[in-house]
């Protein structure tokens, strides 16, 4: 994996650029909303991509509780961080569609509102990490990491439930999908996907070699004779 | 039309603004390391 | 690992104990209680709006209230025990751990319910609050929406014990996973002061997310309170 990194990481360049190209020219203009709604193309498959990797944090944080293995830890954190990042963009690009399209900036509906919830609970997550110290810290963090999965059905329900009751613009709406449009969309997707999996390697990657070093250094201070600290 | 460049911009500002910062801590482990090596 | 257990004796001695300790000390009854009432005239202050619009923002003021008042109680669950180096003798004795979580939350339920009672007859004065739903169904969604809030502060004051700014780690990991039992309390109460829609769909979801979560608690509970 270390030698393909390169490599990877220049198809995915290339990948993501073809991708911004259909997704600027190639794709067909909006009827109704013009150009702007392109920003979907980079708007949902950053959502998609965010799902993906909370997931991944959640199966690696119910391994950690299980086996307490590190290199599960590691690819929790790397994930949680990574899915926060693609999830800061859902959050930006939204406002930024909704002002132009639907004059207001933020709409509480339930796509944006739940997206903004899950923010919140991995950022708190990835706080819990930074203040607890210790080597149980881990512990503590996937335990968390269970309780924001189990709530996250219950903040969509929650929030569809109130938006029925008081319904405002949706930002995204549904009806039926351009073929073309569909296309350009999976393309993205993917394309982000391969350029969030590398940047989620180089995470894992780090937090591994932390880990080692921490051990090094844990290690040496145990060894260092008394008076030299 | 601009929301559709600012758009895009901001996704990858908020994209390279994390690899800066993973960047960072790469380069500050490797001086630990450097500096473990040497004791 | 042990599956939860359904606590007994345990239970019931270390919530006595707690009450009891409490009742002679009064230290964390008498700081939340002023506090709440602080809240609620300071509320008063920068809230004052006619009878009919009262109604509609008295759900989510009251339980934002009710909110801060359980993170100050939240706050102080486990500081007895960490005073006294109690966590330790809990973690080698063989007291089932969930005892020991079920008696601080039904402490802190009851401390935080007491508040509730408290506040409440202030915020009807102050805000002129009268149903005009059915009434009774506020008292299943106080329950509720209390052991929601408490349940999973009382677990995360756990986790909170080792992290640096141990205080302000409660809220920042509470407020957030909290946010659909919120909506159910708020939206809750807002159905049953107007009158205007069934507050059915909230209770139940509160109710479930209730059940979620104690049982989740239940469940690592003692996986947080061995990893010290």
């Amino acid at each position: 994996m270390k030698r393909a990194f390169p490599i990877l990481a220049v198809l995915t360049a290339a990948l993501l650029s073809y991708a911004l190209y259909e997704a600027l020219v190639v794709a067909p203009t909006d009827a109704m909303q013009g150009d702007v709604y392109r920003i979907i193309y980079y708007h949902v498959p950053s959502a998609w991509t965010m799902f993906v990797f909370f997931i991944v944090n959640f199966v690696a944080s119910v391994v950690y509780l299980v086996r307490r293995s590190a290199k599960a830890d590691a690819v929790a954190v790397a994930a949680a961080e990574v899915g926060v990042v693609f999830c800061s963009v859902v959050l930006v690009t939204g406002p930024l569609w909704a002002r132009p399209v639907w004059g207001i900036w933020w709409t509480w509906d339930v796509r944006l509102t739940s997206t903004l919830v899950l923010w919140l609970i991995y950022v708190s997550y990835l706080m819990l990490r930074r203040f607890a110290g210790g080597g149980q810290m881990p512990v503590l963090a996937a335990a968390l990491a269970v309780f924001g999965a189990l709530d996250m059905p219950l903040v969509y329900f929650s929030i569809w439930f109130f938006r029925t009751q008081h319904p405002q613009p949706v930002v995204g709406g549904g009806g039926s999908i351009d073929p073309r449009m569909l296309h350009v969309w999976l393309l993205n997707w993917l394309a982000f996907l391969c350029f969030g999996g590398l940047v989620f390697w180089s995470r894992y990657r780090l937090e591994v070699l932390q880990q080692e070093v921490d051990e090094a250094e844990a290690l040496q201070s145990l060894l260092e004779p008394r008076g030299a600290r | 039309m601009n929301f559709l460049y600012a758009a895009y911009a901001a996704t990858w500002l908020i994209h390279i603004g994390y690899l800066v910062t993973l960047a960072r801590r790469y380069a500050r482990l490797r001086g630990k390391i450097r500096e473990l090596a040497k004791r | 690992m042990s599956r939860p257990s359904i606590p007994g004796a345990t239970l019931v001695a270390t919530l006595i104990k707690d009450l009891r300790l409490e009742w002679r000390s009064k230290d964390a009854i008498n700081s939340m209680l002023f506090f709440a009432l602080l809240v609620v005239v300071v509320f008063s202050f920068s809230f004052d709006p006619e009878a009919e619009q009262s109604r509609q923002i008295a759900g989510g003021l009251v339980w934002v209230a009710f909110l801060f008042a359980a993170v100050v109680a939240l706050n102080q669950t486990w500081a007895r025990e960490l005073r006294n180096q109690v966590l330790d003798a809990y973690r080698v004795s063989p007291a089932p751990p969930n005892a020991l979580f079920l008696a601080k939350a039904l402490g802190n339920f009851i401390f935080v319910s007491v508040l509730e009672l408290l506040m409440t007859p202030l915020f009807i004065i102050f805000y002129r609050l009268r149903a005009l739903g059915p009434a009774w169904l506020l008292v299943p969604v106080a329950l509720l929406g209390t052991w929601a809030l408490v349940v999973n502060g009382t677990f995360f004051a756990a986790i909170s014990l080792r992290t640096r700014s141990r205080e302000i780690m409660l809220p920042l990991l509470l407020f957030p996973i909290s946010i659909p039992a919120l909506l159910g309390m708020v939206n809750a109460t807002t159905a049953i002061l107007t009158g205007e829609e069934p507050a059915r769909f909230w209770i139940v979801l509160l109710a479930t997310y209730d059940v979620v979560f104690t049982i989740a608690s239940l469940v690592l509970f003692e996986t947080v309170l061995q990893a010290e």
